[in-house]
Formats: structure tokens, C-alpha cells, sequence
């Protein structure tokens, strides 16, 4: 293996870490179409830093891709305010937020610059050329260092705040009644899931991002009734498929997103059907077991 | 409208068609609280087109669309899989599979764009949605499903209103809900495969979104939502349209999209309904209420003190 | 002819030792949107006391307890516990909501979701230690539920999910406890548990308001109850308050025959 392909694992890999955190919060927080939208929404943050900076630099993608998932989280929860259903103002914002983006790319940036393909897929394979110099590591690329950077405030934040994300995601009734700020435990949650999404964004791009939020956390969320073995190995599953998607992308030579994307598929698609307790195989073995005496259960069901 | 081309016309009555016929879809979505599953399901439409050019080898509208149509079905059928056998719920069942199906559709889409012959497929376009490369065929086939699809909700409209709103009840009737349910998911599949070529996957559920709520700020009546639904979808295809062709090659999904996002504005601020100007005045009249009656009170309380 | 001011001798008695009340409540008035659910409420709540809170559906018991708690907003009027605002006050006061609202799904164990009751008192990034996992045990055993600390929560039925939330509640050690709806849905024997504690923790000194459905059993339970229906009906002690007349008035006499139940 050569370095090349050494940094694309690593930068992989980060993603999968990263989004495999704030994935299991995420579908706990029942939000993981809020994910939909914030990745769909970073696009217009890209676009509009590049058209105030024309530049097309790692920190000005990252201010205002950050800045469009917060304007579209607060403009969900305004709307939903107001009397919209969450599901409802999730989809108005985020596609009116993506139909701008694109439109301004096709009317003012042109596809020479910007490339809205790049934008929703990533480039994970130009990732190893564009690198900025660390004092005392050396060059690394631009993206590694970002991922690795939010991956350190992201797992901090989760680390630290672990019973406060645990109660506002379980109980965010009696969170409040404690006296937790549940509004700003949201706006921070909502941050973490933009900043994430941006950092992966270069490397997998904006819908596959999703794939790496929610899915793996979806298969751990089978396998354990402990949220702490939850996150665990929500991060240790988006590893896997990220690394299984590369070697497949590089196999059949196809995209490499889109493979690991479809590699967290298939991963979850084990769990449902093999995780010892809540899969289907499990409990399918269950019923059975316990339909053992003849009952009308069994013999509704057996057929 | 005599500056545009016969084409252009003909891309105008089609996206106007599409438009009334998602916004009515949109309308029984808003009210089943499953406005995002248009999302979930137009994404992983993807695949479909793809493996329906790949299987021919040329580009085929039918073949692209019964594709796309059967894998937004098996999209649909894996959201109520997973909602059924796991302990996974429903939202997250919809990004696991938008995602996942999505990144098949892309993978495939890359092979596809290596083969002879698939860099022309214009594949892409299925991304945003380009009405202009649509040809004559291709809008008969649009208008002609989109009329299909606004008949389907016009015929059974008793039953949709009485199901959405009470489903059990609905059920004791006699009213089958498997097959509300069928009904359902096939509209949902049918405006989605028409409106990929238009619209495209990513933006389709906006059509299916934006129309529903906003007419909802304009009428309590489940009638006349529908009727209002239809129009601004109409209206929001035909204005994304013509303002797409002012500009060389712009999409004409984004334009659609925004020009829907503009309605909702307009419905939000000022919806007879429910709108915020209308809401503001209740409530003010409402503060001013409390206001006198607490005087009131506090007069009679000082008239009660004095002997 | 003024329902709201009824006072008992023995509330007299207390009021007149000094005692400050647990809750005092002027004038609150709340909406949802348009429909205003709550109107010039007046009451005091003594402490020690055990008080019900009756009223039909939609008389505004669930919003009454979420607008004391700040949870939900309030329109105009006064809510003061122990004297103070609630902000000051939250220490000393817990809070049961329905058991509907939250995800039983979760990953987490009956022990995990009575320890959150205490994550108030822990404070921001410290983690619950030993002595606390003992205080959430001790509480899990005093609802009867030891046995099940481990399980996931979705494993438990409806009564003994309930349990653990009360278990959740008594582990914050409060002085005033608000309840919304504990007893629905519960078993027997749950309810005889629920019934039991609630005593138990006027016994010691606690006041309890609990939002209840059940009118048969305010008379044997509780010894004060509130008639809500918008606003305060009538407020007082049960034997002087729950009368035929003000439970007519609460329900707009949609329960008919109810003299038998009170008589």
C-alpha cells in the first residue's frame, strides 16, 4: 500500500469516526432528517463563500457551509414554530436553501470553478495532493487536518456533555424541568452535526454524508442497549465501511463514495438481520421458541 | 407567451401538469405525515435510471422510468421493512435507505459514464432536472401520467379524506387500508418518476412539500386545500419553467423549487388562515382583552374594599 | 359565592401558624395559539398536603403543570414555589410527566433513567459516581422494582415503567412533587404501589399535586382536591370541596348521577 492510498483510508476513516459519533445522538434525537437537510444546505454555504471570497480554500468552505447548517436548523425550528410540521419546514428549507446554491452556481459561478458533481459526491481521490504543512508532523492533506480537528471538538463535546446528551435526547421534558438548556444543547447538537458534515463534505460529499451519519449508527443502535456501546461501535462500524467502500470503489474502479455509502448499506443489512437481540433472525428464533406450546400467536403468525 | 418556442410551450403545459398533480399527492403526504418520504423514495429513484440505460446499453425513457419506478418501490418496500422488523424508526429508515440507494445510483452511474456511449446518456440531468432536453415524447408520456395521477385523487377523494383523518374508523367501513396504502405509494411512485426528468431526484420532494403547506395556510376545508395544493404546484412548475428558459442551460429544478419557496412566503405571511399577519392581529386583540377584563377585576376588587 | 377561596379550619389553622405555602399561583392565564387553556387560576397549595387535580379533558391539567414549570409559556400571573420563582425553587421540586413522552427505545437501562433524576444536582461535566448510583438503587428498591435495574426499559410493561419514573422522581428528594396522569394505564398493583408512596411522602412532610382521572378514587386518596376547567373551580379539602354541585359545574354537567358517588 502506498501512502496515497494510506491517506485516503485515514481521511475515510476519520469521516466514518466522526459521523459515526453524532450519527448514534442523532438518530436518538430522532433528527436524522435533519442531517438530510444540513448536508443539502451546505452546498449554498460553499457557494456563497466562494462568490464573496473567490477562493475556493478549506477555512472559507468550512465558515460558510457552517453558517448554512445553523441558518437551516434555525430556520426549521422557526417555521416548526410557527405551526409547520417539523418533517414539512425540514423539506421547504433545505430544498429552497439547495435550489439557490444550484442556481447560483448555473447563473453566477458557471461550472468552470464549481462543480455541483464535486459538491454532492466529494473528490476523496484529490484529497492526498491539496496538503498545508504542520510545524514538527510535516505536510499532511488540508483535509486530514480539518477532520482531525473536529473530530477532537466533536468527540470532546461529547465526551464531556455524555449525561447532558443523554437526558435532553431521552427526556428532554424533565431535562428542562432540571434546568438543562435543552434550546442551546439543540443549537450546539446542530453545529456539531454542520460542522461534521462540512469536514466530511470534501471527501464524500453532501448526500453521501447522510449515509455515513445515519446508517452506521442505525446498525450499532441493533447490536446494544447501552448508548456508550452505542457510539462505540457506531464509530467502529463507520470505519468498517469505509474502508470495505474504498477497497470495492478500487475493486470494480467505480466511485468511491458512492461505495461506501452502499457499504454502510450492506453493513446495516447484516445487523438488522443478525444482531443477537433486536435482529430479525433473533427474533424470529424468539417467537419461535416461545410458540413452542401451541398457541393462537403461533398459529397466526407461523404461517 | 408568444416569445417562447412551440417546445417551450410544450415543457410549460407538462411541468404545469406535473405540478398540480404532485401538489395533490403533496396534500394526502402532508396529512399521512410523510412529507419526507417523497424525499426518501425520489432519491432512490436513482439506481433505477441508471440500471434501466445500463441493461439497454441506450437511452430508453420508458425503460429509465419503469427503472426508476421499481427501484423507488423496492426503496418504499425496505423503509416499511426496516420500520416493521427492527426497532429503527421511521425517519431513520428514510435516510438509511435515501442515502444508501442513492450511492448505489452513483456508483452505478460512474461505470455507466465509463462505457461507450454513456458519457452522452445525459444521466446527470436526472440530478436537478433539465425540462428543456425533454423531447415532444418525452412530455406526452409526463402529461399524460400526471392526468392519470390527478383522476386517481379526484375519483377517490371521499376515501382519501376520510382515511387520512380517521384511519380506524375508515377501516370499520370496510375501507382496506392495504390498499389506501397501495394507492398511495403508487401516486407517490408515479409523480416521482415523472417529475425526476423535470425536477430531479434531489429537489423532487419539494414539489411534494412546499404546495401542501403552503395551501394549508389559506383554507381549513381538506377540499379545497387539495384544489389550492394543485394550483400552486401548477403554478410554481409553469414560473420555475419559463424563468428557466431565460438563461442558457440553467436547471429547471432549482427555479421550480424557488418559485414554490416564493408561494410559501407569500402564504406564510399572509394566509387567511393561519398566516402570521392574521395570527399577530387575534393574538393583539387577544392581549387587549385580557388587558380590560384584569382592569375590570381590579376595579371591582377596590369597589368591594371600600365600605 | 366564591368557590376559589374556600378554606378549610385546619388550612386556616396552618396558614395562620406562618406556614409559608408550597405553591402559590395568581392569576396564571396560558394559550395554545388561539385557544386560551388557562384563565386567572388562583390556588395555594399547603405543605404536607396530598391535593388532586381534577378536571374533563382539555381542562388545561397537563398545561397548568408544564406552565408552573416554565415549561410551557405563560400569559400573564404569578407562580411563586416556597416563596420564590421556580428557577430558584427547582431543587425542591420534582416533576413526573406522562409516560408517553419519551422514547422507550432508548438505550438504556431502569437504574440509567432513574440516576438522570440526579444529573441536577451532579452539575455540568461531572459523572454520576457511586453514592449516586446507591441513591437511584435505594429508590428503585422503595417502588419495588430492584430486581429490574438492569433491564433495558422497553422490557418492562407499562406499570413498572411507571415505577421508574416515580423512582426517578423520589431520588431527586424534592419537597413538592407534580404528577401528570401516573395512574394511567397501570396495573393494579402498580396503582396500589403509586397510592401507597404518595402517602408515604406526605407522611413525611412532602406535598404531592397529582393530575388524576379518576374521580372514584379522590375521595379515598387525597386530602385536598382542585377542580380545574379553564380556571379554578373550586379548591379546598376533599371532604369540604368534592361536592356534587362543584363537580358538575367542573364537568358542565356532562356526569350526571355523580351524587351517587359522592353522597
Amino acid at each position: 500500500m502506498t501512502g496515497y492510498d494510506g491517506w485516503i483510508l485515514l481521511t475515510a476513516s476519520l469521516v466514518g469516526l466522526t459521523c459515526g459519533l453524532v450519527g448514534s445522538l442523532l438518530i436518538l434525537r430522532r433528527m436524522a432528517m435533519m442531517a438530510d437537510a444540513i448536508s443539502h444546505s451546505v452546498l449554498l454555504g460553499i457557494v456563497v463563500a466562494y462568490l464573496v471570497t473567490r477562493e475556493l480554500s478549506g477555512v472559507h468552505m468550512l465558515i460558510g457551509a457552517a453558517a448554512a447548517g445553523l441558518l437551516t436548523a434555525v430556520l426549521v425550528q422557526w417555521l416548526h414554530q410557527l405551526g409547520v410540521r417539523q418533517e414539512a419546514s425540514i423539506g421547504i428549507v433545505f430544498t429552497t436553501l439547495f435550489a439557490i446554491g444550484v442556481v447560483l452556481i448555473a447563473t453566477k459561478v458557471g461550472n468552470a470553478h464549481l462543480d455541483v458533481q464535486h459538491a454532492l459526491m466529494g473528490e476523496i481521490a484529490f484529497i492526498p495532493w491539496e496538503t498545508v504543512r504542520v510545524p514538527g508532523i510535516g505536510d499532511i492533506p488540508e483535509a486530514v487536518l480539518m477532520l482531525l480537528i473536529v473530530l477532537a471538538v466533536v468527540g470532546g463535546l461529547i465526551l464531556a456533555l455524555y449525561k447532558e446528551w443523554k437526558i435532553t435526547s431521552f427526556d428532554p421534558a424533565l431535562a428542562a424541568a432540571l434546568g438543562l438548556p435543552v434550546a442551546f444543547m439543540h443549537h450546539l447538537f446542530m453545529a456539531m452535526v454542520s460542522v461534521t458534515a462540512v469536514a466530511s463534505f470534501d471527501a464524500v460529499g453532501a448526500i453521501l454524508v447522510i449515509a455515513m451519519l445515519i446508517t452506521p449508527a442505525a446498525a450499532a443502535y441493533l447490536w446494544t442497549d447501552r448508548l456508550s456501546v452505542m457510539l462505540l461501535l457506531s464509530g467502529l462500524f463507520g470505519v468498517a465501511s469505509a474502508c470495505a467502500g474504498y477497497a470495492v470503489a478500487w475493486l470494480i474502479d467505480t466511485s468511491i463514495s458512492g461505495s461506501m455509502a452502499f457499504a454502510t448499506g450492506v453493513l446495516f443489512l447484516v445487523s438488522s438481520l443478525a444482531a443477537p437481540r433486536h435482529g430479525v433472525l433473533a427474533r424470529r428464533l424468539r417467537a419461535r421458541r416461545a410458540g413452542a406450546a401451541p398457541s393462537r400467536a403461533q398459529r397466526t403468525t407461523g404461517a | 407567451m408568444t416569445g417562447l418556442s412551440h417546445n417551450a410551450q410544450w415543457v410549460l403545459v407538462s411541468t404545469l401538469m406535473l405540478g398540480s398533480a404532485a401538489g395533490l399527492v403533496g396534500c394526502i403526504a402532508y396529512w399521512k405525515r410523510q412529507s419526507l418520504m417523497g424525499d426518501a423514495l425520489a432519491h432512490a429513484a436513482l439506481p433505477g435510471v441508471v440500471g434501466g440505460f445500463a441493461l439497454l446499453g441506450f437511452k430508453s425513457l420508458p425503460v429509465m422510468l419503469a427503472g426508476a419506478a421499481a427501484s423507488a418501490l423496492l426503496g418504499a418496500l425496505a423503509v416499511a421493512a426496516i420500520r416493521s422488523h427492527t426497532r429503527i424508526k421511521e425517519d431513520t429508515a428514510m435516510g438509511i435507505i435515501l442515502s444508501v440507494f442513492f450511492g448505489l445510483g452513483i456508483m452505478l452511474l460512474t461505470i455507466v459514464n465509463r462505457m461507450p456511449g454513456g458519457g452522452q446518456s445525459g444521466l446527470d440531468k436526472f440530478i436537478f432536472g433539465q425540462a428543456a432536453a425533454m423531447v415532444r415524447q418525452d412530455m406526452l408520456v409526463m402529461t399524460a401520467a400526471a392526468v392519470v395521477v390527478l383522476l386517481v385523487v379526484l375519483i377517490s377523494f371521499k376515501e382519501w379524506k376520510l382515511y387520512l383523518f380517521d384511519p380506524a374508523f375508515a377501516r370499520g367501513l370496510g375501507l382496506s387500508g392495504r390498499l389506501m396504502d397501495a394507492i398511495w405509494m403508487t401516486l407517490l411512485v408515479a409523480v416521482i418518476v415523472i417529475g425526476i426528468q423535470a425536477v430531479g431526484v434531489i429537489l423532487m420532494a419539494a414539489l411534494l412539500i412546499i404546495p401542501a403547506v403552503s395551501a394549508r395556510y389559506w383554507t381549513h376545508a381538506f377540499s379545497r386545500m387539495l384544489a389550492l395544493s394543485a394550483l400552486f404546484g401548477g403554478g410554481a412548475g409553469a414560473a420555475g419553467t419559463w424563468i428557466s428558459t431565460l438563461g442558457d442551460g440553467w436547471p429547471t429544478g432549482p427555479f421550480i423549487v424557488i418559485a414554490a419557496a416564493g408561494m410559501f412566503l407569500v402564504s406564510l405571511l399572509f394566509g387567511l388562515r393561519k398566516g402570521l399577519l392574521v395570527t399577530a392581529m387575534l393574538r393583539r386583540r387577544q392581549v387587549r382583552r385580557l388587558r380590560a377584563e384584569t382592569v375590570r377585576s381590579e376595579t371591582l376588587a377596590e369597589g368591594e374594599a371600600l365600605p | 359565592m366564591d368557590a376559589t377561596r374556600q378554606v378549610g379550619v385546619a388550612d386556616k389553622e396552618r396558614l395562620d401558624a406562618g406556614r409559608e405555602p408550597a405553591l402559590r399561583v395568581t392569576g396564571l392565564a396560558a394559550a395554545y395559539r388561539r385557544n386560551r387553556v388557562l384563565e386567572d387560576v388562583t390556588f395555594e397549595i399547603l405543605p404536607g398536603t396530598l391535593t388532586a387535580i381534577v378536571g374533563p379533558n382539555g381542562a388545561g391539567k397537563s398545561t397548568l403543570l408544564k406552565t408552573l414549570l416554565d415549561l410551557h409559556p405563560r400569559l400573564s400571573g404569578e407562580v411563586r414555589f416556597f416563596g420564590t420563582t421556580y428557577r430558584n425553587a427547582k431543587r425542591r421540586v420534582g416533576y413526573v410527566p406522562q409516560r408517553g413522552s419519551v422514547d422507550w427505545d432508548f438505550p438504556t437501562d431502569a437504574l440509567d433513567v432513574v440516576m438522570m433524576g440526579l444529573y441536577g444536582q451532579i452539575g455540568w461535566l461531572r459523572r454520576p459516581g457511586r453514592r449516586h448510583r446507591e441513591l437511584a438503587m435505594a429508590a428503585l428498591e422503595k417502588m419495588g422494582m430492584g430486581a429490574y435495574a438492569k433491564r433495558q426499559i422497553s422490557e418492562l410493561s407499562g406499570g413498572q415503567q411507571q415505577r421508574v419514573f416515580l423512582a426517578r422522581a423520589l431520588v431527586q428528594d424534592a419537597d413538592l412533587y407534580l404528577l401528570d396522569e401516573p395512574l394511567a394505564g397501570v396495573d393494579a398493583a402498580t396503582e396500589q404501589a403509586i397510592m401507597e408512596l404518595l402517602k408515604t411522602l406526605r407522611s413525611n412532610g412532602k406535598t404531592v399535586m397529582v393530575v388524576h382521572h379518576d374521580l372514584q378514587t379522590v375521595q379515598d386518596c387525597f386530602d385536598h382536591v382542585l377542580l380545574l376547567n379553564r380556571s379554578v373551580i373550586a379548591h379546598g379539602p376533599t371532604a369540604e370541596v368534592f361536592t356534587a354541585e362543584h363537580i358538575g359545574r367542573t364537568y358542565g354537567g356532562l356526569l350526571r348521577g355523580w351524587e351517587k358517588v359522592t353522597g
